[in-house]
């Protein structure tokens, strides 16, 4: 039986990201290894699920992450999408730590969906399946 | 003519207006005479100042519209052309906005009386 297991998204910068995706979005560290230079394999995991899918908060060295991500970026695009009971909820909470959503809360008929910046160089798309 | 030097020359209205948009004109009519465009400005009327993706997502599931994004990309290129859709370039973010303002000289032409005026 093939499982994901890690996940991941390219990151500007790990030391940002782990207080991002931490101590805003709520996830905690699961994994946090010295690589050699700045790198480390850095990832987390969601506190309802801390034996499910790692989220790889990998390092954006490779000269093709940038134009990738930019790329991604101006369209709207979400490096990838997470889970939430609540998005309305979720906005508001965020919204208040200060974080910025291109697209708010929005029905979508079998979801609702939201979309905030990572401040690491990554739109998120926040969905809460209502079907 | 740029339409730029035309409102600089003589206010857009009456005889002025049919005699020297009629491409502007034209623009519009063949702009809105696709499902999908009117599908993109009913959905930037609900919420003006989407994304690509967003626009995208809602053509799908609201519209079962199944477009691809470079469909989409070009019926947005003739609606910017038709002055219906600006771009916005916010930092990294580019945000699509409607503009109704060329519909205007729809009704310029054809003026519709008011409600309960007879003819």
């Amino acid at each position: 039986m093939i499982r994901i297991t890690v996940t991941s998204v390219f990151v500007d910068d790990q030391r940002k990201a782990l207080d991002f995706y931490t101590d805003v979005l709520g996830f905690v560290v699961k994994n946090d290894i010295p690589l050699g230079g700045d790198d480390r394999w850095l990832t987390v995991v969601s506190p309802a699920a801390p034996d499910g899918v790692e989220l790889l908060l990998e390092p954006s060295g490779h000269p093709a992450v940038g134009p990738y991500k930019a790329a991604l970026v101006e369209d709207g695009i979400p490096a990838t999408s997470f889970g939430v009971d609540d998005v309305q909820a979720e906005f508001e909470r965020l919204t208040a730590l200060g974080v910025r959503f291109v697209q708010p809360p929005t029905d979508m008929g079998p979801v609702i969906v939201a979309v905030l910046d990572d401040t690491c160089g990554n739109l998120i798309q926040l969905a809460q399946m209502t079907a | 003519m740029t339409r730029e030097g035309l409102v600089n020359r003589q206010p857009l209205t009456g005889k002025w207006l049919l005699a020297y948009t009629g491409r502007m004109a034209a623009d519009v009519f063949k702009a809105i005479a696709d499902a999908t465009r009117r599908a993109i400005l009913d959905e930037l009327q609900e919420r003006d100042g989407q994304s690509l993706f967003e626009l995208c997502t809602r053509l799908t599931m609201r519209h079962g519209l199944g477009s691809t994004r470079q469909a989409v990309s070009q019926h947005l290129e003739v609606l910017e052309e038709a002055g219906l859709v600006t771009v916005r370039r916010e930092g990294r973010y580019k945000f699509h906005h409607l503009d109704t303002g060329p519909l205007r000289q729809i009704a310029t032409r054809w003026p519709v009386p008011d409600e309960g005026e007879s003819p």
